[in-house]
């Protein structure tokens, strides 16, 4: 097992560092096939591993000491227990579709090469950090997954904005990793360990408050990695980069490493209830927040980067009251079914030449029917309607926040699907059905390469039917993850259900009756609430004005005041005092014997003395 | 009492003629003045019982290195007098005096180690030139052969550099042609 | 009575006035003169500790630097002549091609 461990984790590695031999090279095809390969040999080792350790099972393995200083002993160790299996096999999975597809999607990008040195570059990033079995590995998994993203997303370094949003997302992240890395320190420093069984088995001993820093800390750590209020705004720029990059890293797997944060850390966070009720508020605030920014947004990305930021908050609500497995299987089917949303999007764009207002589009399910049918399962796969994979799991969520008691996190849920379904459905009446509104623009819209549908194709079945799986996932997950019964009536049950499902196809029926009339009238557009929601409230705003211009001008002052005036002053002094001190110095250079043997003379004067001085008998 | 007029009388001779030497403007004077020295410094060695040194440094520096000196001069135009430009005269004598002040300190203070053994003591009722010799060509023999070699080597380097050229005569020239060949 | 003190204090002011023309005179050869009384003055002073302490090798390091002093006045000199040879004089300030 522990070969199939070690080819999972390194295979994309050596594949990243083969593309990466032909990074400044032409176009290579080659590099493309060889990542893909690679990944998928790394999915089946995955698949191996998680058939092996569905019976309870885990593996261990300790590649090598890595930091032995004093009482700090960090291994490299790797374990992959059920819930890291089942991260593998989202992650592996993803990847290897994101791989193929992106063959096709970057055909004709010049950077062809280092597209894939990145791509396969991250998946190993990302390995690292579900496979730790401490938190300096996750930690060193985490910056990686972090640095990929910054590369990817400002792939296209020559335009502006993607180089902006790049460095927003890097930035906003190191913040977070600052709490991250504090909590980190915290558990080191109370826990004397950093390998997760043996912070886990402490817990119990340990004060309430600590554990209350300890999970706040790391919490803030994954707020920033999984875009939540108020570090979110990275996450709508992060879709400056390529869609396939969107669909791996900025839907499938990097912002739910936050969410794997808190599912592995799950025996700290049951142990202080506030925080866990904190994560679930959060939660469920943002779903709600980035839903009704979805509304309204024109961009087709965007709208889908904000549902992705809806979902996370679904995931840690389900994370927040205690259903750890239900936020982890959330997870795997959000995976799935908004990865294939995001690359069925870069089949639109592609085919209207990197456009992504909607109102520009309409009508494209003539042209492009087999796209058309894969975002429309994705969209009602994410609208939770039965039997796809998001029903499943979304049910559960929103059985577990009405069980748990929490009934405003329910409402807050239950209102959010409506939005979710309303939405998904609004992105596909406007870009599928309705008025050829392209023509106008004059775009020639075409069917992607085939074998790229065909690479999406597994993702479309996952998203069928991954919900069905439900029953082994739990038989599963049980061997580590808390699997609490909920006291609900059958009737409850059931009504939960038909009311879900009743808001959701509401959504869907509201915005398919909305949109095939031609959509809301332009009245609407000027209503506050529109232009609030439209300017995602103003925080972008807010955040450049009230964040960033005072440290601008601060830097400035501090440039120009401190900076100049102090240090540079400090070191120009000291230049030039020994600059002046050799030009005065330079007189003894004269080439003159006599003056040299007269500072001869003065050096044997002084050695005189010392001896004299310094003699040994006085 | 001999010996302390000896010495003095030696002393006052000696540091008068270096004196001489150092502050004359004609170089023959100079050194006429520090040959003399030289043999004065001989009655030290034949004071403290070292003949063999005494000999040697009449011979040496008298005789040899005095005679070399006299030669090479004939090479310079000695009857001008030496023109030089000397800056900070005080400062010269402020760094040699306090230099002397010090050694005499250093001397005159305890020296370390009243107790010195001998490391080749003075044999009795042999002569210094014996002692000397037996010294020499046992302990020292090595670095004397080596030193041997270096005058060897010293006298070849002499002859060399000094001999080039001999028949232009180097007096009669005018400036101008001295700097031509400088240039070359 | 004559002591070691004597010899040394004497030593040390030849010494001293060896330094005065090192440090005063302008003149190549008479540096080298000045050098020659350098040495004289430590001879002296070795010549002394040898006979007082009744050891020979005061003697023997005497004898080197004497040896010391001819090989250095015949390769000195072979210098100076060909100096003189190429610039015809003597004078150290007109030697300053090693200017900083």
């Amino acid at each position: 097992m522990e070969t199939y461990l070690y080819t999972a984790l390194f295979a994309p590695l050596v594949g990243s560092l083969f593309a990466a031999l032909f990074a400044d090279k032409p176009k290579n095809l080659v590099t493309g096939i060889a990542t893909s390969t690679l990944l998928l040999v790394s999915w089946i080792s995955s698949v191996v591993l998680l058939l092996h350790v569905a019976h309870g099972e885990e593996v261990h393995v300790k590649l090598m000491d890595w930091i032995h200083a004093g009482g700090l002993v960090i291994p490299f160790g790797f374990v992959v227990d059920q819930v890291t299996a089942t991260m593998m096999f989202v992650v592996t999975t993803v990847s290897t579709v994101v791989h193929v597809y992106s063959i096709g999607y970057m055909d004709h990008d010049k950077s062809f090469n280092r597209f894939f040195a990145w791509l396969s570059a991250f998946v190993f990033s990302m390995m690292v950090l579900v496979m730790s079995d401490n938190f300096a590995g996750l930690f060193i998994g985490w910056e990686g997954v972090g640095l990929c993203s910054w590369a990817l997303i400002g792939f296209w370094y020559h335009k502006e904005s993607a180089s902006w949003a790049a460095n927003e997302a890097f930035i906003m992240n190191r913040i977070a990793d600052l709490g991250m890395l504090i909590g980190i320190f915290l558990v080191y420093w109370n826990f004397g360990s950093l390998q997760y069984d043996v912070v886990f088995e402490q817990v119990a001993d340990k004060e309430h408050g600590l554990l209350m820093m300890v999970t706040a800390f790391l919490f803030i750590g994954a707020m920033g990695k999984s875009a939540q209020f108020p570090l979110h705004t990275w996450l709508a720029d992060a879709m400056e980069g390529p869609t396939p990059v969107s669909a791996l890293i900025h839907a499938a797997t990097m912002v739910t490493a936050g969410v794997y944060l808190v599912i592995r850390a799950n025996p700290l966070y049951s142990a202080v209830p506030e925080v866990s009720l904190f994560v679930a508020s959060l939660g469920a605030f943002v779903a709600m927040f980035a839903a009704s920014m979805a509304l309204v947004n024109r961009d087709l990305k965007r709208i889908i980067a904000y549902s992705t930021l809806s979902q996370l908050g679904y995931m840690f609500v389900a994370a927040g009251v205690g259903a750890y497995w239900v936020a982890l299987f959330h997870l795997m089917t959000h995976a799935f079914f908004k990865a294939l949303l995001f690359l069925g999007a870069g089949n639109v764009m592609h085919a209207m030449d990197d456009e992504l207002d909607i109102f520009k589009m309409g009508g494209l399910a003539k042209k492009m029917q087999w796209t058309m049918v894969l975002m429309t399962i994705a969209s009602v796969a994410l609208a939770g309607i039965y039997p796809l994979a998001g029903f499943f799991s979304k049910d559960k969520i929103l059985e577990a926040a009405f069980a748990s008691d929490h009934y405003i996190l329910w409402t807050v849920l239950w209102i959010t699907a409506g939005l979710t379904a309303f939405y998904s459905f609004r992105l596909v009446m406007l870009v599928f059905f309705g008025e050829e509104r392209y023509k106008i623009f004059g775009f020639h819209p075409h069917e992607a390469y085939r074998f790229m549908l065909w690479a999406l194709a597994p993702l479309a079945v996952l998203a069928v039917i991954a919900g069905f799986f439900e029953h082994n996932f739990v038989h599963m997950i049980e061997h580590i993850l808390p699997i609490e019964e909920h006291h609900i009536s059958a009737l409850t049950f059931w009504t939960l259900i038909v009311v879900t499902q009743a808001i959701a196809l509401g959504g869907i029926g509201f915005a398919v009756y909305k949109y095939s009339k031609g959509g809301f009238s332009k009245k609407w557009e000027e209503t506050f609430v529109y232009q609030l929601l439209f300017n995602q409230y103003y925080i972008p705003k807010i955040y450049d004005e009230y964040i960033c211009k005072p440290y601008g001008e601060l830097s400035k002052i501090f440039w120009k005041d401190l900076d100049l005036k102090v240090v540079d002053a400090t070191v120009d002094f000291i230049a030039t005092t020994i600059y002046k001190s050799g030009m005065v110095s330079r007189v003894v250079q004269s080439g003159n014997l006599s003056n040299m043997l007269r500072w001869m003379g003065v050096g044997l004067l002084i050695l005189l003395l010392a001896a004299i001085f310094y003699s040994p008998v006085r | 009492m001999f010996e302390a007029m000896a010495f003095y009388f030696f002393s006052a001779v000696t540091i008068v003629m270096f004196w001489i030497t150092v502050t004359s403007k004609n170089a023959l004077y100079s050194m006429s003045a520090l040959a003399a020295g030289m043999i004065m410094i001989s009655g030290f060695f034949f004071l403290l019982d070292a003949d063999f040194l005494g000999v040697v440094q009449i011979i040496v520096y008298t005789g040899a290195v005095m005679a070399l000196y006299a030669f090479g001069m004939m090479f310079f135009d000695t009857t001008r007098e030496v023109k030089e430009n000397i800056r900070a005269p005080k400062l010269v004598f402020l760094l040699s005096g306090m230099t002397a002040l010090l050694l005499v300190i250093a001397f005159v203070a305890p020296i370390v180690g009243d107790h010195i053994e001998a490391l080749y003591p003075m044999v009795e009722g042999v002569e210094n030139p014996q002692a000397v010799g037996i010294v020499l060509f046992t302990k020292y023999l090595v670095p004397f052969e080596v030193a041997a070699v270096m005058l060897l080597v010293a006298m070849i380097a002499g002859i060399i550099l000094a001999g080039k050229k001999m028949d232009e005569s180097l007096t009669l020239k005018i400036d101008d042609e001295f700097q031509e060949k400088g240039v070359q | 009575m004559i002591t070691l003190s004597h010899y040394l204090i004497l030593s040390a002011i030849l010494f001293g006035i060896g330094l005065v023309g090192v440090y005063r005179r302008k003149n190549l050869l008479l540096l080298l003169f000045s050098t020659e009384i350098l040495l004289n003055a430590v001879n002296i002073g070795f010549a002394a500790i040898s006979k007082f302490y009744g050891d020979l090798t005061g003697q023997m390091f005497a004898f080197f630097i004497v040896a010391v002093a001819a090989s250095e006045v015949a390769v000195g000199l072979g210098l100076m002549i060909v100096w003189y040879k190429r610039r015809g004089t003597l004078d150290i300030d007109t030697m300053q091609s090693m200017h900083g």
